[in-house]
């Protein structure tokens, strides 16, 4: 072996650290315990993603344990049960069952012709039958300790004669459609989901423009020169800002000093004594200040891609620069646009910490407009995670099912586009 | 002009005007051009907007007659209601939770980046680099339940409930630096394609096996790439909000143990400003402190990083 190494030190020198240790097959043994060892690290973000995704499958399915604290037979109807009545019969139900000032300030949220059926029995639910979880069960263990369910309801009934168990999935249509409420068996993700959709919505309108604006004028306009530099390394540069300081940055700007626009004062709308900036329309601003340095980012490079030959030969037909721009570099760099602001409008909705920061309310039973107090998904999400009861838990399970769907499918758009419009020069 | 174009121009075909070849004036084009403009100068309005106004209400704030800037550097109080504002419990609470984070991050994300860029087929790495994209595309808050209802758990089965407490600094981290090894990873990654191939033919033309040219020949040539991820890496996770927002406990308290909770600058500021914050009130003012710290700290490690990449790169071909 010790002449192996001699025979080689010449030509690299024995100091060299590529000089070859003495025995081969223990450095082949090295290296392939290393290769193992490099691939089980890969396999450990695959691992940890599959855990992410069962534990929230897991706790969005399963056995819950409640109770009405009010029979619902007593509200038989001609023999019709409450679950089958009409929403008109239901609203007169709880004109009959509730004091008059708490009907008036429900009709006040939200009048009650607005309503569907699904959030008037939400509603009856929550406070005429006043249903009560009284403990809930993760999918794994309705599946295999249905032993231990059965042991600990026989506990429950002593104190709760009136108990039902039942298999239930979080996520359904009714959770889709009814508004956040106090008890667990009526919150629904409606009001999150539109207030998500209404902020993201002024996300784009304001980023989109002004970051592809910012991006032509960086890769077609800009010269070399100190102001374009500054430029240039500002946005790569707020593209590393953490995201709550925009939520700061939101708060003191959007919120407080701009607040006569931000609460629609400015265009005649709200209620002077009550309005406050924390609404959808601050968020929307908020978060497209965090968005426009990625958009501006991804469509530069898309920008940059489109091959110099067609500028040239936009040029050599006469055409001014910006015709050259609009007809030819713009409609070649779209998809590589638009993929970058899916991608960045993905990001946008998952943000919870600038929303929370600027100010998004979690209360919210009634549906936003602009102008309005709001709550978005991750909020929501946020909120009833931080809850200790386990019902809470599964909510926020049910809920970030749906804002994984809906980030899947935006993603899954922007990759279609990608294939679709790419082309190669 | 009719007269001095007379009957010997027209029939020769002299022009009688030179054309102008100097470029004419559009207004539309300038207008554009200044639209354009603004918009990319808009950018600076964000940063000058976010300097200004956590400078003004950090000064507002350390006006205070309860507030001295010493003391918030230096304290290891943060207790408003009795006028402690020490903010160095929150800045080891973040130090903490991104040491854990990067002790996971770190290791997992190069050997992530060398697999990928040494070993893997390209059928491989096609499969893989979608994957480690999805953990990266994942929302912080869905991270964040993760580690409160799965981590959390693992954690006080194997170490005790006595000695993890429920929200705990620990999981907040590990989790975390699940989230940051995809950002370390392919950063790491494009530094180690980069590394020409003729460098790894020359070391296996010597005699080196495989792992001997990626470690020491590959991630040494790549270094400066590698090092501006790590650092890019710390930024994110000191930036990091509702992970330990959820996972890391409320609170703030001065301790060195992972296994307990403690509340972050970024976990502080999210609570505080969770409520109808007041403006004028003391909270309101302490988080553009604590916000101006943390945009400080952020933006320096930013610039690191650049600096490492623009100064220490090597240059092939």
């Amino acid at each position: 072996m010790n002449q192996d190494k001699e025979r080689t030190a010449h030509l690299v020198g024995s100091d060299s650290p590529l000089a070859p240790e003495p025995n081969l097959s223990a450095r082949h043994r090295r290296g392939r315990a290393w290769q193992l060892i490099f691939q089980a690290s890969t396999v450990v973000g695959i691992i940890v993603l599959t855990a992410l995704l069962l534990n929230i499958i897991d706790s969005s399915f399963g056995f819950v344990a409640y109770e009405y604290k009010v029979d619902p037979a007593t509200f038989i109807v001609d023999g019709v049960p409450l679950e089958d009545q009409t929403k008109d019969q239901l609203v007169a139900l709880l004109q009959s069952e509730l004091s008059k000032g708490a009907f008036n300030k429900l009709n006040d949220e939200k009048p009650f012709e607005e309503r569907t059926r699904a959030e008037v029995f939400g509603l009856v639910a929550e406070r005429i039958l006043k249903s009560k979880v009284i403990s809930s069960w993760s999918l794994s263990t309705s599946l295999f300790r249905r032993a231990e369910i059965d042991a600990e309801v026989q506990e429950h009934l002593i104190e709760h004669p009136r108990l039902e168990l039942k298999f239930v999935s979080w996520l359904t249509t009714d959770f889709l459609s009814r508004p956040q409420s106090s008890e667990a068996v009526t919150a629904g993700v409606r009001t999150a989901i539109l207030g998500s959709l209404l902020t993201i919505l002024i996300t784009i309108l304001v980023a989109l423009p002004l970051g592809v604006g910012a991006a032509i004028y960086l890769e077609e306009y800009a010269t070399d020169n100190w102001l374009n530099r500054i430029i240039q390394t500002n946005i790569n540069n707020l593209a590393g800002v953490p995201s709550i300081i925009y939520g700061i940055l939101g708060l003191a700007i959007f919120v407080r000093a701009l607040q006569k626009l931000t609460s629609g004062l400015l265009f005649g709308l709200g209620d002077p004594t009550t309005a406050t900036g924390r609404t959808i329309f601050s968020a929307g601003l908020t978060l497209a200040l965090l968005i426009l340095p990625v958009i501006i980012i991804n469509a530069q490079e898309a920008i940059r891609a489109v091959p110099q030959s067609l500028r040239k030969a936009g040029y050599g037909l006469g055409a001014t620069k910006w015709q050259t721009i609009w007809a030819h570099v713009l409609p070649n760099a779209l998809p590589g646009i638009l993929t970058g602001t899916i991608l960045a409008v993905s990001r946008a909705i998952g943000e919870t910490a600038p929303l929370v920061v600027v100010g998004a309310a979690t209360a919210i039973s009634f549906d936003p407009d602009i102008f309005s107090r709001f709550t978005t998904l991750p909020i929501q999400i946020y909120q009833w995670t931080a809850r200790p009861q386990d019902e809470w838990r599964h909510l926020a399970a049910a809920a970030i099912l749906v804002l994984l769907v809906m980030l899947l499918s935006l993603n899954a758009s922007a990759i279609l586009m990608r294939n679709r419009f790419a082309r190669k020069y | 002009m009719a007269d001095q174009s007379n009957g010997m121009d027209k029939l020769v075909g002299y022009p009688t005007k030179t054309l102008g070849l100097k470029k004419r004036h559009r207004l539309g084009e300038s207008v554009i051009q200044s639209l354009l403009f603004f918009a990319g100068f808009f950018s600076i309005f964000t940063t000058l907007g976010i300097i200004y106004e956590l400078g003004k209400e950090a000064w507002l704030f350390f006006r205070l007659p309860e507030v001295n800037l010493w003391q918030f550097l230096t304290g290891t109080k943060w207790q408003p209601h009795i006028n402690e504002f020490g903010v160095l419990p929150l800045v080891n609470a973040t130090l903490v939770t991104t040491a854990v984070a990067m002790s996971i991050a770190i290791p997992l994300g190069l050997a992530v980046a060398i697999y990928l860029s040494e070993y893997a087929t390209i059928k491989v790495r096609n499969t893989l680099k979608p994957i480690l994209e999805i953990l990266a595309g994942i929302p912080t808050i869905v991270y964040g339940y993760f580690a409160l209802t799965f981590v959390t758990p693992i954690l006080r089965s194997i170490f005790g409930r006595d000695v993890v407490e429920i929200y705990n600094t620990a999981s907040a981290g590990l989790v975390m630096g699940i989230l940051i090894l995809p950002l370390i990873a392919s950063i790491s990654e494009d530094a180690l394609n980069a590394v020409p191939r003729s460098l790894r033919e020359a070391a296996y033309g010597l005699g080196a096996t495989k792992l001997e040219v990626a470690v020491k020949v590959v991630v040494p040539s790549a270094l400066s790439g590698i090092a501006a991820a790590i650092i890019l890496g710390i930024s994110r996770a000191i930036g990091e909000t509702m992970i330990v927002a959820v996972a890391a406990g409320a609170g703030p308290k001065f301790t060195f143990n992972p296994f307990q909770g403690a509340e972050t600058m970024t976990g502080h500021i999210v609570r505080i400003s969770g409520g109808d914050l007041s403006y004028d009130s003391i909270d309101y003012n302490s988080i553009f402190a604590i916000g101006l710290l943390l945009f400080f700290i952020t933006l320096s490690l930013n610039i690191i990083s650049q600096r490492i990449v623009r100064r220490f790169r090597e240059v092939y071909e």
